[in-house]
């Protein structure tokens, strides 16, 4: 039995959107380098849609594998749905994670929260309640 | 497929198989019956403990069957820790690296009142005799250092630290499951009192070990009901794969000096193409090392993800990352040598054998350095630490 679905393979093999945006619009990062997890999240917005979103990743094949999810699932989507992007969400698309692995989706959802979070607070907008 | 993770397990030798299938075949009689059938089993059970004493300088009397090297550690360190209770001394040293076979067992211990001492190893992987010598006290009843360590290869100066404990009256174990075929081992000579050996990393089967105990040294038995092995495990011996392992045993042994040669070789050309790669680092030291291991840290990557992309490149390797070992933390090894968590995370072992050749280096040195650098570009540590935002924490 292999370790990982053949999705998790494939976005781990091919990962989709990996780099940096340089005048990206908010950075989200998570996870520390003890935990051997780091996720940065890059987010390019026009018209509160995401136009554009880049990754970097510390970690094991399925946080690399969660993070190409978790950017494909956002771009092109309204602000807001990126917001809500769940770790549930990112799993299922991913065909399953292992258990122990489970902890790498919930970083996606949440470095993609703190990008969002990152960018309305350049605004200067609170127009939005964000997720601690 | 490029196999270097011959510290996890080795291919089995073609001989111990056509000698447990011969085994299995003709001599399936259970050694404690006494007829012909019976009793011929239990000379071809005598026969291997003959050749496996043989190997490591002991005498047959003191081999006993287990099931492997993490029943042989646990046995031993139990009947000492027993015999020392018996006695009123309840303190035992080890070392900051041994197998978690060693140190969850010790841990135990310490549950039921045992006072354990773990020695540190410093920067290199290894302990002194000095080091033993001074923290030896009066209630001591173990000793329980491993004679190479499994992660990164360091060999420990087993033949001292027995001289030490042998002045001192302390009982004196190793755990040699990483040592024996690969590098001499000699109990007699070395004043090892008790030693833990596993047949499924020197090409023997799986499941199946030994616990070398001196004469004298009391033995108790973790596994009840029935008089095999003298007492000391009950249970019908699992002849075939005795017989497996006594063959890969002494076929080892035979071409130990010609093996260790020419793998440490193609170690030595692997560490030196390794550490061509920038901020990475060689754990443990470049010589008093097993003749296959070789064990770096790349910083600013992880080891799981460099060990599934070397799987895509058809190499199997090992690491030490967090990830890869099921738990929260990385190697408890790479830490006692002073590894900060973060490299740790970003560790490879590779373990070499008897079929690796030149062309696997040479493929290995193109592979490992363009995959760590794939993984750099995509690290968000990596980049932080390129720009100055973050000191290197290897040079």
């Amino acid at each position: 039995m292999a370790l990982y679905s053949e999705n998790v393979m494939d976005h781990f093999r091919n990962p989709r959107n990996v780099g940096v945006i340089e005048d990206a619009d908010g950075v989200g990062e998570v996870g520390n380098a003890a935990c051997g997890d780091i996720m940065r999240i890059y987010l390019k917005i026009t018209d509160n849609i995401v136009s554009d979103a880049k990754f970097e990743t510390f970690g094991c094949g399925s946080a690399i594998a969660s993070s190409s999810m978790a950017t494909e699932l956002i771009k092109g989507k309204p602000l807001e749905q990126a917001l809500h992007l769940t770790n549930k969400a990112v799993t299922e698309a991913l065909d399953g994670l292992p258990l122990n692995k489970l902890h790498c989706s919930v970083l996606a959802e949440e470095a993609i929260q703190a990008a969002v979070k990152d960018y309305y607070e350049r605004q200067g907008s609170t127009g939005i309640e964000c997720p601690e | 497929m490029i196999y270097v993770d011959n510290a996890a397990t080795t291919k089995m030798s073609p001989a111990a198989i056509s000698a447990m299938l011969n085994c299995m075949e003709e001599t399936w009689g259970n050694p404690s019956s006494l007829y012909a059938a019976g009793q011929r089993a239990a000379e071809v059970l005598q026969d291997a403990r003959e050749r496996i004493a043989v190997s490591i300088g002991a005498a047959p009397k003191e081999i006993t069957f287990t099931s492997g090297g993490s029943e042989s550690d646990n046995q031993a360190i139990y009947s000492a820790a027993l015999s020392g209770a018996r006695k009123g001394k309840r303190h035992i040293i080890s070392t900051a690296f041994e197998h978690h076979a060693v140190l969850h067992t010790l841990q135990k211990l310490e549950e039921y009142g045992f006072e354990v001492e773990l020695l540190p190893v410093g920067e290199f992987g290894t302990v002194t005799a000095r080091q033993v010598a001074e923290a030896i006290r009066e209630d001591t009843i173990l000793v329980t250092a491993m004679y190479a360590n499994n992660e990164i290869g360091s060999i420990l100066p087993v033949a001292q630290i027995g001289t030490v404990c042998r002045e001192r009256g302390v009982i004196f174990h190793t755990d040699a499951v990483q040592a024996a075929g690969h590098i001499p081992i000699d109990v007699k000579k070395q004043k090892i009192d008790m030693l833990s050996l596993s047949a499924h990393k020197f090409h023997g089967p799986k499941g199946v070990g030994v616990l070398y105990t001196r004469q004298g040294i009391p033995l108790t038995s973790l596994i009840e009901g029935g008089a095999q092995e003298m007492g000391r495990r009950a249970g019908t011996e699992n002849i075939p794969a005795i017989v497996g392992m006594a063959v890969a045993l002494e076929e080892s042994c035979a071409h130990m000096a010609e093996n260790a040669a020419r793998i440490s070789v193609l170690r030595d050309n692997l560490i030196k193409g390794l550490s061509q790669i920038p901020h990475a680092a060689l754990n443990g030291l470049p010589t008093n090392r097993l003749p296959g291991n070789v064990s770096f840290c790349f910083e600013g990557i992880e080891g799981e993800s460099l060990l599934l992309l070397l799987d895509e490149q058809g190499i199997c390797a090992s690491s030490g990352s967090a990830c890869t070992s099921g738990s929260l933390s990385p190697s408890h090894v790479l830490l006692a040598i002073g590894r900060s968590h973060e490299v740790a995370h970003g560790s490879l072992r590779l373990s070499l054998g008897e079929e690796n050749t030149e062309d696997d280096v040479e493929r290995i040195l193109k592979v490992v350095p363009e995959t760590v650098a794939y993984l750099r570009n995509m690290s968000p540590l990596w980049r932080d630490t390129l720009g100055g935002k973050k000191a290197f924490v290897l040079s």
